[in-house]
């Protein structure tokens, strides 16, 4: 192996690869997202829901929990997706994408394991906290929005950092279904290129180094919010 | 000469000195035990009682000194010296360490088995009889996580006890205790007492190791600056640094009425 | 569409799919295997080891759990054989490619569960066991080793769980495993929706069945104080 020339391969890859980097952060935002404003009220119907309601967000999280992210996006994409953009009722509105099928590919899982943290986070809290807000005369969904719920999202931001690092390794499984992301061009480079090794490692730092900002940053959310006194533990 | 000056003491410790991240923890500390006899060690916290203890069973080894069971001394270096010296000398600790895996009754079993090569069923049986001594026959089955503070250090009472030890430490063993579960534990300690056990005891119960202890050994900064009967260091007028920390501890804990007694002897 | 969803079931999917099952378990099963070996080493190392064997396990625990599988299977099948030391060259076939792939990568996972359970022991415990006579040998043994293992046992039985659906990520270097096999039927038969919707009941069958034996597991070692959480 030459390493002047593996190093001046990477090094002309470099832009092509971090041009993948815009769709990678598209597709970790977008999934984040999604997973958030599903995952938020899944967690609050499991706990606080009717047990019938219950039942049914356990059967959403086993399902998207048991079916391998792989697997998700061919149902999605090949499947149900390429079936709904066929009828005339959603022709047009871009279901056809691998983008969009990726995003929520990503972004249902995502629901599925966030509702699991903010459900910890929820039944973490000392039940004091929902009866001293009734007693003040709250209604529960009150209580929920003003007490419980600004404390669980608290708490449960160091799981959210683990879960930003999940998603953001398994984004690169959208490559299969053509969403040209860091590990598709990587991938499209080592074999033009017949370079292999040097790709792969770039591919490799490139997601290392996301891996750690995105981690920082959520350190930083962290801190930036944080309540004088107001730990994991204190309230645990 | 006395008889028993003639009779080696169960234990005995000859100028220990232990060094910890720069601080003199331990500084030529000696102490015997005679057979039976019950001392009692007070001093403020950091002064060092349980890195004395600990130097005595080879748990923290000490930088100098010797350790002489019965007379012999013990080679702090050799693996089967040493847990046969352990084996020989019983340990409370003020956080109990329970096996937190094991019922209470395999917690006092474990040893005799893997230790002293028991078999399960007589093991079973010693252990059994040990945990009926400290009252505790009837929990044996249950879980450190589902036995209160108390039965916890009964149990570890127990435990000790199995081993058929010649001599115990015991580290603050009701420091970690409720108020209201420290009269359980003190019991089994004054029961072992009276049989007597030879002990060597660190705590803050002043009034209850008076009442005990033939012996109280007040330690500072790593060296026993007072040693005596307790009657003779609590008499009001002693004027001696044991009263005056026991003076301030009692009234912390509001045992003063209790104390005022005592050191009117 | 010529048949019934059954009929395609019956004469196509389930012959296919059962031959790519057998498959992944040949996968899966040293990968999981190799994964808890090196766990458990590099676990060991990264609690009791010297100094710098602990600094060179951390740095290849981040190194395989910062990176994508996918990028690290690829570059197993792919970019190994580009690798020569003096003239030789290691070229591993699909099937070892992804045994290997799979077994690093869940090895620095399981490690951390491991960590976890060896630091989870408290140090009063061992010593208690000592001041009972016991050697260090018998206090790791009758201890340490059954604590930890309890308190690991959960982390190390869902990243296997895990390892059962990431498997599938081998049918991208062209192991015949169920999800390559699936992708094959799609292709052959233009059945999208009912080839890999089949397949995910497949999986969801295999991950359901694993954590049912993780729980019995866990419960029949469960004593008060190590009891499974409830989720
Ligand atoms: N590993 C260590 N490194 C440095 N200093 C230590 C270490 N262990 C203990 N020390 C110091 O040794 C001194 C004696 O500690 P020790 O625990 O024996 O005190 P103690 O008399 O038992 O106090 P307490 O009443 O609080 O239990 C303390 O000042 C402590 O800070
Ligand atoms: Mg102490």
């Amino acid at each position: 192996m030459d390493f002047t020339v593996a190093y001046n391969a990477a090094h002309e890859a470099l832009p092509y690869m971090l041009g993948g980097v815009v769709w990678t952060v598209g597709l970790i935002v977008g999934a984040m997202l999604l997973g958030l404003l599903l995952g938020v009220p899944l967690a609050v119907l499991h706990v606080y829901g009717p047990w019938p309601v219950r039942r049914a967000v356990s059967v959403y999280v086993w399902l998207f929990r048991g079916i391998p992210i792989l697997v998700q996006m061919y149902i999605f994409y090949f499947g149900l997706l390429s079936w709904l953009s066929g009828m005339p009722l959603f022709s047009g509105l871009g279901l056809d994408s691998p983008f969009v099928a990726a995003v929520l590919v990503l972004g249902l899982t995502s629901s599925a394991y966030q509702s699991q943290i903010f459900r910890g986070a929820i039944q973490s809290l000392p039940a004091g906290q929902l009866k001293a807000a009734r007693a003040l005369g709250m209604t529960d969904p009150q209580a929920i929005r003003a007490v419980i719920l600004p404390q669980a999202l608290r708490l449960a931001i160091p799981a959210w950092s683990n879960e930003y690092s999940i998603l953001l390794k398994d984004s690169a499984l959208a490559f299969t279904i053509g969403v040209v992301e860091i590990m598709a061009r990587m991938r499209a480079i080592a074999s033009t290129t017949h370079e292999p090794v040097s790709m792969t490692f770039l591919a490799g730092i490139i997601f290392f180094a996301l891996t750690w900002v995105g981690v920082k940053a959520l350190s930083l959310l962290e801190n930036r919010v944080r309540i004088a006194g107001y730990t994991r533990q204190g309230a645990a | 000469m006395s008889a028993e000056s003639l009779i080696p003491p169960v234990l005995e410790a000859r100028t220990l000195g232990k060094t910890l991240g720069g601080n003199r923890v331990l500084d030529a500390v000696s102490l015997a035990l005679p057979k039976g006899c019950v001392k009692v060690l007070i001093g403020p916290s950091g002064a060092g009682k349980s890195t004395l203890l600990q130097c005595l069973n080879f748990l923290i080894p000490p930088d100098s000194g010797t350790i002489l069971l019965e007379g012999r001394e013990v080679n702090g270096k050799s693996r089967r010296e040493l847990c046969a010296l352990r084996q020989q000398v019983g340990m409370i600790f003020q956080d109990f360490n329970l096996f937190d895996h094991l019922s209470a009754l395999e917690n006092v079993r474990v040893a005799l088995m893997k230790v002293k090569g028991m078999s399960k069923l007589d093991a079973g049986e010693l252990a059994l009889a040990e945990l009926a001594r400290v009252g505790l026959a009837d929990k044996a089955a249950l879980y450190p996580a589902n036995l209160s503070g108390g039965q916890k250090q009964r149990v570890a009472i127990a435990r000790a006890l199995a081993m058929d030890p010649k001599v115990m430490l015991l580290d603050e063993p009701t420091s970690a205790l409720d108020p209201e579960l420290i009269g359980e534990v003190l019991a089994v300690i004054r029961d072992l007492a009276q049989n007597g056990m030879t002990m060597i005891v660190a705590t803050h119960q002043i009034s209850f190791s008076a009442s005990l202890a033939d012996e109280f050994l007040f330690m500072e900064k790593g060296r026993v600056i007072e040693s005596g009967s307790p009657t003779e260091l609590l008499r009001r007028d002693s004027g001696s640094r044991t009263l005056a920390f026991c003076a301030k501890i009692s009234e912390l804990s509001g045992e003063a009425d209790e104390m005022g007694a005592e050191s009117l002897i | 569409m010529s048949t019934t969803y059954l009929e395609f079931l019956r004469a196509e999917l389930v012959p296919g799919l059962m031959e790519g099952l057998w498959t992944s378990i040949v996968v899966i099963v040293p990968s999981a295997a190799l994964g808890v070996l090196i766990g458990v080493l590099a676990g060991v190392l990264r609690v009791y080891g010297p100094r710098p064997v602990q600094r060179l396990t951390e740095a290849y625990v981040s190194l395989f759990r910062g990176t994508p599988l996918v990028v690290q299977v690829f570059f197993w099948y792919f970019a190994l054989p580009y690798i020569s030391l003096g003239g030789h060259s290691i070229v591993l076939d699909a099937i070892p490619a992804s045994i290997l792939a799979f077994g690093l990568c869940s090895g620095a996972y399981q490690s951390e569960y491991i960590r976890g359970g060896l630091n989870s022991i408290k140090r009063g415990q061992i010593r208690a066991a000592l001041a009972l006579g016991m050697t260090t040998r018998q206090a790791v043994q009758s201890v340490v080793l059954p604590q930890a293992f309890r308190r690991a046992l959960p982390g190390c039985g869902n990243e296997i769980i895990y390892l059962i659906k990431y498997s599938s990520l081998a049918s991208i270097i062209t192991v015949g495993e169920l999800t390559g096999t699936a992708t094959t039927i799609a292709k052959n038969s233009w059945r999208n929706i009912e080839v890999f919707c089949t397949l995910g009941v497949y999986y969801l069958t295999l991950v359901t069945l694993a954590t049912w034996l993780l729980h019995l597991a866990e419960d029949a070692m469960s004593v008060p104080g190590f009891e499974r959480h409830k989720s």
